[in-house]
């Protein structure tokens, strides 16, 4: 049982001052599903976010990914661990092309250093195409292939999300952790996007996403946890999401 | 002009305007050799300086670390050869046995009487690496406290950095006399390349011999100078297109996306630190034999500043730019200095203004008038938004 763990967080605590931005969340992420997490604005999906990709340090909590221990306390480790992000305002390498935002991705799987770049040894050569080839098939994968050479703050707004998203899959994650990847996004490119998350989903890796679209994510998580104030109030499939009584409470107010 | 030297989209001809630039470089100090020697001389602290401007480049342009304090570097690879290349040390034990005995008859004993005669005389092969290396230590040394600096006040903090170091030199002459204070160190050594002295040897007139073939010492120390700066440029292009030189752009563009794909921000940015300061180190030894002479004042603030003018006018991040941005730069005064005057004194009989003068004004002049202009400098890295209809023939061409 515990090896289906992709990713297990119990009892995380983290406060901002006076205010308690997360109170004892916990939550277990099948290995292979998209897992999502909703909640009204402030409820601290971002917080959690950036606590388990080690942006902010936790008060208290612990931190499993594949069975595995992991103390969140730097972003470049648990990228190594196996996690990646993307951001809720894109943070791509703006100056880069395309390819170098993937490119980058690979950094953490890769180990060049002044030697072998200065002197282009065999083996750093080889590690180099790896790097540019990977790079392009995850390109091509996200299906933005074709805009591979192109400076990447010109891309189009739904283009620079794939983009992201491919930088994130450079890292060989375990799991893909995604902050609102629809945001801003028309209906067309939304579908464009649910396809592309399925199709992450089939290549064996597992997906914990942040979004607001509730349509969206009733369509497309396998398990969803609703924050509210920090505190989780609902945990289950998303039908029964949908009907729990707290949960609508918390996005339409009482009396409903 | 861009497309002249682009090995990617036209080979051919990017080959052909390498092939004429090497040409050029190489014929040149024997064509204005008929001018005189100055000409040579202007352009060897040209290429000094664009070493200098292509190790800032890389924590400036690459990495994004606006560092005000890099001369430091070049004062520091200066100062070692200063002391590991004349007679310098040997009046540093001297003043440590007059000051301090037991520090003294220790160095004296560690050393040995040739030392302590002669002062230490390490060859070139030695000075170049030590110089890089030390250089490199010191900018890690400032990187270390700056890490989570950035702009404003990592540009303060540097800028600090460089002036101790300068006040140091300074005043390093009491209690104990180790760097001569403001008079500086004189009688460095010229260069030995395998065992022709580049200052050419003592009553040679500074003529360097090469079996039947002679050259002035300012063409000597041309070639030299021309083939470390061939050396930092492959070393930095190389650096660029390498997953470090990725690594910095990517700290440079945004920080926290560079940490949460797994970039050591603190590593990266040291080493970024380290080699543009090594570079700089080896520039400072090259600077030192060539004068024979180093002193404090040679690494103001006022360098700082100049060897950053020069990357940012030329192209920041951008080599071919900033490599034009430093022969521009370095090269405008020396050329004012050997012309206004004369053009003054033709046109009006008498010296109205003072290159010097001129020199600021025009250096002031350029820096608005870019900025206004042409903001990402005189030759900027080229930007990709328009190449659509290139990949448009030939989708996943590479896939």
């Amino acid at each position: 049982m515990s090896d289906q763990i992709m990713l297990n967080i119990a009892g995380v605590n983290k406060s901002f001052g006076g205010l308690q931005a997360l109170s004892n969340v916990s939550i277990q992420i099948q290995r292979g599903q998209i897992y999502g997490l909703i909640g009204p604005n402030g409820a601290g999906k971002t917080t959690l976010f950036n606590v388990i990709t080690g942006l902010y340090q936790p008060d208290t909590g612990t931190f499993e990914l594949a069975g595995k221990r992991y103390s969140p306390s730097a972003p470049h480790e648990v990228a190594k661990v196996g996690i990646a992000r993307t951001f809720q305002n894109i943070r791509l390498f703006g100056e880069m092309t395309a390819l170098e935002n993937v490119m980058v991705g690979r950094h953490v799987r890769t180990h060049q250093g002044v030697f072998g770049a200065v002197f282009q040894h065999p083996a750093a050569r080889r590690e180099e195409l790896e790097i540019k080839q990977r790079a392009q098939e995850l390109l091509d994968f996200v299906g933005i292939g074709q805009f591979a050479a192109r400076t990447s703050k010109f891309l189009s707004y739904g283009d620079q999300r794939r983009l992201e998203i491919a930088r994130a899959l450079a890292t060989d994650p375990k799991l893909l952790a995604l902050d609102e990847p629809a945001a801003g996004m028309n209906a067309t490119e939304k579908l464009a996007l649910r396809e592309l998350l399925v199709k992450i989903k089939t290549e064996g890796i597992t997906i914990l996403l942040i979004e607001h679209d509730v349509k969206l994510m009733m369509g497309l998580c396998d398990r969803l946890t609703v924050l509210d104030y920090g505190k989780p109030i609902a945990e289950g499939l998303p039908a029964e999401i949908q009907k729990n009584a707290a949960v609508i409470e918390a996005y339409l107010g009482g009396g409903h | 002009m861009s497309l002249l030297f682009d090995v990617k989209s036209n080979p051919k001809r990017a080959y052909a305007s390498f092939a004429a630039l090497a040409i050029v470089m190489l014929v040149f100090p024997f064509f204005s050799a008929n001018f005189g020697n100055s000409w040579v001389r202007i352009v060897d602290m040209a290429l000094l300086y664009i070493m200098l401007a292509l190790g800032l480049n890389i924590v400036v342009g690459f990495a994004g670390l606006l560092d005000l304090g890099y001369i430091a570097f070049y004062a520091v690879g200066a100062y070692m050869t200063g002391l590991l290349a004349s007679p310098q040390f040997a009046a540093v034990i001297e003043s440590f046995v007059n000051t301090y005995p037991s520090v003294g008859e220790f160095l004296v004993w560690l050393c040995g009487p040739e030392i302590v005669q002669n002062g230490i005389h390490l060859s070139v092969w030695y000075i170049v690496p030590l110089g890089a290396a030390l250089a490199a230590f010191f900018g890690a040394l400032l990187g270390a406290p700056t890490l989570k600096l950035r702009g404003d006040y990592l540009a303060i903090v540097t800028l600090g950095f460089g002036e101790i170091i300068r006040i140091f030199m300074n005043n390093l002459n009491a209690p104990v006399n180790i760097t001569n204070g403001p008079q500086g160190i004189n009688l460095i050594d010229p260069i030995r390349v395998f065992g022709v002295s580049l200052a050419g040897e003592e009553g040679s007139k500074a003529t360097v011999y090469l079996g039947n073939f002679s050259m002035p010492s300012v063409n000597a120390y041309y070639f030299l100078f021309l083939f470390l700066c061939v050396v930092i440029v492959i070393i930095t292009a190389r650096l660029q297109h390498s997953r470090l030189g990725r690594a910095w752009v990517a700290i440079r563009e945004d920080e926290i996306a560079a940490k949460a794909m797994g970039i050591n921000t603190r590593n990266i940015k040291l080493l970024a630190f380290s080699m543009g300061a090594s570079f700089a180190g080896v520039a400072g030894a090259m600077f030192a034999a060539f004068q024979g002479f180093v002193s404090p004042e040679s690494f103001s603030l006022n360098e700082s500043i100049a060897v950053l003018a020069m990357v940012v006018l030329g192209g920041i991040g951008h080599i071919p730019g900033v490599i034009l941005g430093g022969a521009l730069l370095a090269a405008l005064p020396e050329v004012l200095r050997h012309v206004v005057a004369p053009i003054q004194m033709s046109l009006f009989g008498k010296v109205l203004i003072e290159a010097e003068v001129l020199r600021q004004l025009l250096y002031g002049l350029a820096m608005v008038i870019i900025m206004l202009y042409r903001p990402a400098g005189l030759w900027p890295a080229p930007k990709h938004e328009d190449r659509m209809t290139v990949e448009a023939d030939q989708p996943n061409a590479s896939a």
